[in-house]
Formats: C-alpha cells, structure tokens, sequence
C-alpha cells in the first residue's frame, strides 16, 4: 500500500491531492450558501484560457490561470452586481468563452496541443512537478487564510448579504476577495482534479456534509474531511488503474454523497425514536378550541 | 419609570386591546397612547418631548424620492423618528413602506432629498453599529446549514468586524437569543424552525449588536399570534430601555400599545402622521385576533380608521 509514497513524483501528487480536499470545499461552502455552486465551473472553463496563455507565452500556466481566472472571477461577480437581469446569460457567455478561448491559443501556440490541455482538463498524477508543488502550496495558505481566517465575515456575507451592508462590513470587499480566492482554489486544484471537474469538489463534499450537519461549521469541517479522504484516496486509485486522477476523486466524492444520504435517513428516524423526542413525536393534548 | 407609574397607565387604559383584557406591566408607553391617543385622536402631529430635547432626530428623512427600475416608489416622504419613538410605516402594497425602510438603512439610494442618522447624513454615516435592521425575509436559512446562534452571531459583526469574538460579544449573542425566547434553541438549525421562530432569530441577530435604532421590516408577516406576543414583550423591554424602533407593518396587532406614531404611506407620499390608526369593522370586535398568517399579503387591506 506504502509504495506509492516510494516515488517522488506520487509524494508531489497526494501533497497536491491534500491541499485540493482542504481548499475546494472550503471555498466551495461559501458558494453553496450563496446557492451559486455553478461559479466554481465558470472559473475552471475562464481558467482554461489562462493555462492556453501559459502554453502561448512560454510561462508557468499556473500562474497565468491564476491571473486570467481570478480577471474571470472579479468580471462574474460585477455581473452580479451590475447585471441583474440576464446574469445567467453573461456567466454562459463567460463559460463558453473560456473553453473556446483556451482551445484557439493552445493550437496557436508553438509547443501545445489539445492533448497538454486534456492533462489540465481531468487532471494528471504524473504531471505535477516540484515547482507546481510550491506555488500550489503558496496559493493553498492564501485560501485557508482567507477562508477560516475569514470564516464569520464571508458567513455573515453569503447568508445574508443586505443585512451584512447594514452592518457595516465591506462586502463588496469581501465579496470579490472570495471570488478571487474561488479563483485561485481552482487553480491549485487543475493539476489534480482538472478544470471541467474542480466545481465537482467545491460542490459535492460540502453538499455530502450537509446530509448529516446542523450547523455551518460542522459542516466546513466534515466537508474539507470528506474531500482530503476522496482526494488522497481517488490520486492512489489513479496510481494503480491508470485513469485521470479527477474522474476517480469525484466519482468517490459522489459515493460518499450517496452513502451519508442513505445513512441520515435511519439516523435521524432513531434520533425521533429516543423516549424524550417520542413523547414530544406524539399527540396528547386535549381539544380546548373554543367554539 | 416606577411599579406606581405604570400600574395607573394600565388602569387608565380606556379600552384593553387584549382579548383577556390583562395588564400590561412595563410599558411607559401607554401614557401617551392613552393622553393623546384616544382623548384627541384627530389631533395633528406634535413631536415627543424626548424628541425635542434632544437636538439630532435619530432618522431624518426631507424630501426623499427613489425609485426603483426608473419607476418613482418614494415621491418626497419626510419621516422624523426621534430619540426613544416607537414609529410605525404603515400601508398597502406597494406604498413605498419597505423603500422606505431600506433607503433608511442605504440599501436603495436616494435620488432626491435628504437623509440623516444620529445627524450625521446617510452618505457620511459610518456607525452602523448602532443600528440593528431586520430585514423582510420568509426564511434566516441558506445554501448550507446554519445554527441559530450561527446566524444570530453574525449579528454582532455590527461591533466588532475583524478579530476574534470575545467574551463580550458571546455574552450578547445568549443575551438576545434570551430576549427572543429562543435560547433554548441556540443549537438547532434555522431551517428547521417556525416561521415566528424565524423572525425571533432575525430579531436576535440585529439585537445582538445592542443597536440604539431598531429597524424592523414587516417583523410580523406570517407569524403566528403566540410568537406575535412574545415579540411584543421583547419590544417591549428594549423600548424600556430606551431603543429607538421604526418597523413596517401591514397591521398593528399586539404591537399596538407599544406604537407612539404611525406614518401613513400611499402612492409613495405620507398621508399621515401621528396617532396609530384604529382598528374598524371587524378588527375592533372584541376577540379578534389581528392575526392573518394565511391570507394572501393583499387580500387585507390596511383599515386606517382615521383616515378611509
């Protein structure tokens, strides 16, 4: 079982493999109580054009899909500042032509082809290197700072966002410094998980967490648990069965998903069967409506 | 305020509005409903005593007008709430009430007019922590699971915005989880609670900021009448303590003898100002209840026995 920590290349993989379970669905929660899961997936579709430009300028992509995607992160939310109406049409807009963007410059481009992106697009164990290890390791504690650091603010924000104006909290401030760390969590995560699947870990552990939590941070804490499991579990599956790394993370993700759901129903029946909550459970009052 | 006072505002009272007809113990305001209220009832707005002493109205609204998707909701309001007032915005839908509220709390710009909080003018304004707004909502819930105490913390960002909680800040989040009747609850999540039980979490989470100003929209709106009653009393107690409270209502119901005045809207203009309208028809029959929860927002138009 240890000898997939022989090889350096997979003790560079499951550190990037950690910091993604950390990362995305710390983020990923705030969205969720936003209801806008889908934002993470318009940020991998932007950040494509931004690895394109990497393979165009001959610079590290990850930097460049840093810059390019949190541009795309800052111009959706002054859509959603602005733009109320047709929102939904300028984040489509924005989707397709982050795709399309990075598929024309990495033709263009002297070194890449559709197949450099596929490694960006699901994900690669055998692809992260040393120097990827450090700016994703960088890029991680900016994330967790932000979003424990943070934790009441961007709380307070995503639940309620006209009351936290009211009191006094900059939220346009920390409404674009969460974007911009949306941004930057999916940037860390391409390498692992892969642009078209890094929604997938910001949205599903956090979505799997809330099946069996009461509160929000019960619910931070047991969704970055279920994503460092299904990250370090779904890279050594990859290492074994040679397939891209984000599909077999996101296919456990959605297991684990389906297996607390299935586990709160009868859970949550005992927890009505206890004596006290019977006694509440059940009708004893005598009619006293005056009539 | 002393135990003599109020016992002889409550045997004053000309006419119990409670269907039990029980007293009501700690309510400094009776006095003036009773004097002014029912004695004059036509009488023409006069500015409470506290008010005029005190040089700076807590809200100052000249002239406002706004408007929303280019269509005029507010058409010059003056709203004046004074210090210690309990006001209420009343009437129909679509009458400006929650523009009001929200241009109030700079959440709609003012496209014309003035506005003015503690004195200082709304653009200026900065010290939101002495305000605690309670925003129109069906539901405190969200994308994510929340505690009660979670939400009502938030509350408190209002005092201190960066940095972690203190013992100070924890001490005011159980104090307003306790004024609402819901400190039982602090663990439970919000979206399992009652529609009362919503709006007493939201109460909670702008009293834990110990705001000066209340700032309540439709507080009431499908709230069962016993949860109806026990924010009566939570009112009730920070209004003895000196809170200031402008709230929206479609209907005064409990909250009526704790109303110092009521402003009027129609057609985004104020129509009145000054005594609480009283219930007509069926809302003055004994036993009436004043509580909707199931009615349809417009089946039940606002009866302003003074003024249709």
């Amino acid at each position: 079982m240890l000898e997939v920590l022989d090889y350096a290349f997979m003790q560079r993989a499951l550190l990037a493999a950690v910091l993604v379970g950390i990362t995305a669905p710390a983020v990923g929660i705030y969205l969720v109580q936003r209801r806008q899961a889908i934002m993470g997936d318009g940020i991998g579709h932007v950040a494509l054009t931004g690895v394109a430009l990497g393979f165009l300028t001959g610079t590290n992509p990850v930097w460049t899909a840093v810059l390019v995607s949190a541009l795309g992160a800052v111009l959706m939310e002054l859509i959603r500042w602005y733009g109320k109406t047709r929102g939904d049409l300028a984040l489509a807009m924005l989707f397709y032509g982050g795709m399309a963007g990075g598929v024309l410059l990495i033709n263009l481009s002297p070194t890449g082809s559709n197949a450099n992106l596929t490694t960006y697009l699901f994900g690669s164990i055998t692809t992260v290197s040393q120097q990827d290890v450090v700016v994703i390791s960088l890029l991680a504690a900016f994330v967790v700072l932000i979003t424990l650091g943070l934790r009441r603010q961007l709380f307070a924000v995503c639940q309620d966002e006209e009351f936290a104006r009211v009191t006094g909290l900059p939220v346009r401030t920390l409404n674009l410094l969460l974007a911009i760390t949306a941004a930057v969590t999916v940037t860390v995560a391409m390498r692992v998980v892969g642009l078209l699947l890094v929604s997938a870990l910001m949205v599903v552990p956090v979505a799997a967490a809330q099946q069996a939590t009461r509160g929000f941070a019960m619910t931070l804490a047991l969704a970055v648990g279920i994503g460092v499991v299904v990250t370090l579990s779904g890279t050594v599956f990859s290492f074994y069965k040679n397939v891209p790394p984000g599909a077999s993370i996101v296919v456990l993700a959605i297991g684990v998903f389906a297996v607390i759901t299935a586990l709160a129903a009868p859970l949550a029946k005992r927890r009505a069967r206890r004596p006290a909550a019977a006694a509440e459970g059940r009708c004893t009052l005598k009619d006293d409506v005056l009539v | 305020m002393t135990r003599d006072e109020m016992t002889r505002e409550t045997t004053e009272e000309p006419m119990a509005k409670e269907p039990d007809g029980s007293a009501r113990p700690g309510d400094r305001l009776e006095r003036r409903t009773t004097a002014e209220g029912a004695a004059t009832p036509a009488r023409s707005a006069t500015p409470d005593p506290p008010a005029a002493a005190d040089a700076d109205p807590v809200i100052s609204l000249r002239g406002a007008t706004a408007s929303l998707g280019g269509r005029p909701i507010l058409r010059g309001i003056d709203l004046t709430v004074g210090r210690g007032e309990v006001v209420a915005l009343l009437g129909a839908n679509g009458s400006g009430k929650s523009t009001a509220v929200r241009a109030v709390v700079g959440q709609v710009p003012l496209t014309g007019g003035e506005l003015a909080l503690f004195g200082t003018p709304g653009r200026r304004f900065r010290d939101w922590a002495r305000v605690g707004y309670v925003p129109q909502r069906t539901t405190a819930a969200s994308g994510v699971p929340a505690t009660v105490r979670e939400v009502v913390s938030a509350g408190r960002l209002a005092r201190r915005r960066f940095g972690p909680p203190r013992k100070a800040d924890r001490a005011a989040v159980r104090r307003a989880l306790e004024l609402v009747g819901m400190a039982d609850r602090t663990r439970d999540p919000v979206g399992a609670l009652s529609g009362g039980q919503h709006q007493r979490v939201l109460i909670a989470r702008a009293l834990a900021g110990e705001p000066e100003l209340l700032i309540m929209d439709e507080p009431m709106a499908g709230v069962d009448l016993a949860s109806q009653e026990i924010l009566a009393g939570t009112l009730r107690e920070q209004v003895a303590a000196g809170i200031t409270v402008l709230l929206v209502l479609h209907e005064l119901g409990p909250l009526e003898p704790l109303i110092d005045r009521a402003v009027v809207l129609r057609d985004g203009c104020v129509v009145h100002d000054g005594p609480p309208p009283q219930a007509v028809g069926q809302h003055a029959l004994p036993g009436h209840d004043h509580v909707h929860p199931h009615a349809a927002p417009d089946a039940e138009p606002i009866r302003t026995g003074l003024l249709t």
